[in-house]
């Protein structure tokens, strides 16, 4: 399992990622519970167009803009990251609807996020020094 | 493409332009009068001919060494262009047509016994041809008349056979070769050489089967002897196919693309020709050149010279170190003198170089400042010829019989509205440096031309705006009549991918580079009309 293929995964493939958990209570607005950001992606959609990804086959699921001070922002969502699990429901193949949909359930107020980005490769990969596999 | 017919209505008149030079029979060229074709007399003063001489000059380099050979042979243009690079005076401009005089009356002489020679071995050969047939049938009746039998029912249909197979061989020559000559040229076409040739031979065998086989054994058997004469008939018809299709059918399809440069200010269009000799490629491009081609205006290219001229003042060199500079005399001793040349030339080079120039300076401004006056002048002329078009007015037929007193034609009209627009008009032509090629005789005679067919004042100037190409003017303002035709191959040879040559006139020169087209390969591809099928790519971006 290279560390590199977490942002260019292909769907039905084994995944290893660094991933940060993140937790985000939804704000009432109105009568919509809304996190403050947008999400893109999904396995209907074309990956092509995707700002984000590593990979331009990647059909995960990308935050692609973030509400400032919303909520997702203080808790620590940032632009770009893949979302590979919404409160323990796979992300990374699963349609555009469905990811909006678990998102976006009314009967739940906080959402645990499991993100991945780049940078947290990194940080691991520093870490690990010379003693990579 | 069909040359040759285009330029037969044209009546240039061949003998007043060039005052008592010119022999005034320039009537027929000579390689159509290679060719069997029945003489008619005609008066050779009522021909009309384009008078566009192409000569070669003796093995002429095409580039490059002119600077070796210029001592060893007597370039024709040689004085004209050192003439026409100091000055565009008066007097340079009647010294080139002095020489041009000159060479043309040498041209003339050479080449008429050339083209007397061929037209009577075309004549004979077309009375042969002709008188033929007729021979072999009028012969038995001259010389065995009581032998012979008599002509029966199928021998008279013969007769007519032959009579109308006769007259469209009359007719299908008169066509083909019947057709007045555009050009004459340095060497023998050699299509229409071998053509009379093979007509010649076949004419011979002919008579000479006939009058070993028919003659000699005095044969009674008429109808053979008629259906004799009849193959013969038919054959002269397959040969004139034949003919049709060397001369006219094969250089139809395009296989070349010429480029054609002029030297002075690099005019450049591009033509395509089929297979053809080089001499014929060259009239087929002098031709365009002449519907084409912008007239060509000396007066534009004196800026250029000047400009040249000044980069070549602005340094002297001089030999500070005291070696004697040898004398550029014989082979040996010359190495001393080329070799102080070279590096003279190479310092200045380096000089001028490194000097700071600021010609490009002004040239920038004096082209900016050229634009501003003209487009000013130019609509100022606008202006004065808009405003002298109102005041005339085509008089309509019931008005007529009113106003009798001031009624003017055309040419009158112009005589009235014309110097109302003649300043303004002299000085655009002056600020573009057309004013020699339109004289106040044709800018009248042009401007009751627009009268008389209703155009605007518009239509008027466009004559005036911009250089049309050489035809639109008179032949004095050519500058571009007798063409030398400068090649490194064989004049008859075909065009080649890759071939260069020249047609050099007085003033500048036109060079032709020739490519050939390249073979296609075309591939088939099928699409299943079924097989369009389409989906949809998006990427929606929710918030959440």
């Amino acid at each position: 399992m290279n560390h590199n293929d977490t942002l260019n995964h292909s769907p039905g493939q084994p995944l290893t990622a660094v991933v940060e958990r993140i937790e985000i209570k939804k704000l009432h607005q109105g009568d919509n519970l809304i996190m403050g950001f947008s999400i893109g992606g999904g396995i209907d959609q074309d990956p092509a167009q995707n700002p984000f990804s590593q990979d331009k086959c990647d059909k995960g699921i990308y935050v692609t803009r973030i509400t400032a001070k919303g909520p997702a922002e203080l808790a620590g969502l940032m632009m770009g990251d893949k979302i590979l699990q919404v409160n323990g429901w796979d992300m990374t193949m699963v349609t555009h609807d469905r990811a909006r949909k678990r998102l976006t359930k009314k009967k739940e107020d906080v959402v645990r996020l499991l993100v991945t980005r780049k940078s947290l490769e990194d940080a691991v990969k520093k870490s690990m020094g010379p003693y990579q596999k | 493409m069909d040359t040759e017919s285009t330029y037969s209505g044209y009546s240039y008149y061949s003998g007043r332009s060039r005052g008592s030079h010119r022999h005034g029979e320039r009537s027929r060229d000579h390689h159509h009068q290679q060719h069997h074709h029945h003489h008619k007399s005609r008066s050779k003063d009522s021909r009309s001919e384009k008078s566009v001489t192409i000569n070669t000059p003796p093995a002429e380099p095409l580039l490059g060494d002119s600077a070796h050979h210029g001592e060893q042979f007597q370039d024709d243009n040689w004085g004209e262009t050192t003439t026409a690079v100091t000055g565009t005076s008066e007097h340079s401009l009647s010294q080139e047509d002095i020489v041009r005089i000159t060479k043309d009356l040498e041209d003339s002489v050479g080449l008429n016994c050339r083209r007397y020679l061929t037209l009577s071995l075309a004549v004979v050969l077309g009375l042969l041809v002709f008188l033929t047939p007729l021979a072999f049938l009028v012969i038995p009746h001259l010389l065995w008349p009581d032998k012979l039998q008599s002509c029966g029912t199928a021998c008279e249909g013969l007769f007519i056979s032959v009579a109308f197979k006769l007259l469209i061989l009359l007719l299908a020559v008169w066509a083909l070769f019947f057709r007045t000559p555009k050009a004459s040229l340095p060497r023998v076409f050699v299509f229409r050489a071998l053509l009379s040739v093979l007509v010649l031979l076949f004419v011979l065998s002919y008579w000479l089967f006939y009058g070993v086989r028919i003659i000699d054994t005095q044969d009674q058997n008429y109808q053979g002897i008629v259906q004799y004469a009849v193959s013969l008939v038919d054959a002269l018809l397959f040969i004139h196919y034949l003919a049709i299709v060397l001369l006219e059918l094969r250089q139809l399809q395009p296989c070349f693309s010429m480029c054609v440069t002029r030297s002075t200010d690099g005019e450049t269009r591009h033509y395509n020709l089929g297979q053809l000799s080089i001499q014929r490629a060259a009239l087929a491009i002098l031709q365009h050149y002449y519907c084409d081609f912008p007239v060509h205006n000396p007066a534009l290219l004196s800026a250029s010279k000047s400009r040249a001229a000044k980069h070549l003042a602005g340094l002297k060199v001089y030999n500070v170190d005291g070696e004697l500079a040898a004398p550029p005399a014989e082979g040996p001793g010359n190495n001393a003198g080329a070799g102080m040349a070279q590096s003279q030339s190479r310092a200045m080079i380096a000089a001028a170089a490194r000097r700071r120039d600021t010609s490009h300076n002004e040239l920038y401004y004096e082209e900016a400042e050229l634009e501003r006056r003209v487009r000013k002048r130019k609509a100022r002329l606008v202006v004065a010829v808009e405003e002298a078009f109102t005041h005339v007015k085509r008089l309509q037929e019931e008005e007529q019989r009113r106003a009798p007193g001031e009624v003017m034609d055309p040419r009158e009209a112009a005589q009235a509205i014309f110097p109302s627009m003649a300043r303004a008009l002299q000085k655009y032509l002056r600020t573009t440096k057309q004013q020699h090629c339109h004289s106040m005789e044709s800018i009248q005679q042009h401007l009751a031309f627009c009268i008389t067919n209703n155009m605007t004042p518009k239509a008027f100037l466009e004559s005036y705006l911009a250089p049309g190409p050489t035809l639109q003017y008179s032949r004095d303002h050519w500058l571009a009549r007798q063409w030398t035709l400068v090649s490194e191959d064989s004049l008859t040879s075909g065009l080649k991918d890759g071939a260069i040559f020249l047609l050099k006139c007085v003033d500048f020169s036109l060079v032709v580079t020739c490519r050939r087209i390249p073979y296609i390969q075309l591939a088939e591809e099928y699409i299943d009309p079924k097989s369009h099928k389409f989906v949809l790519r998006l990427q929606s971006e929710t918030s959440v």
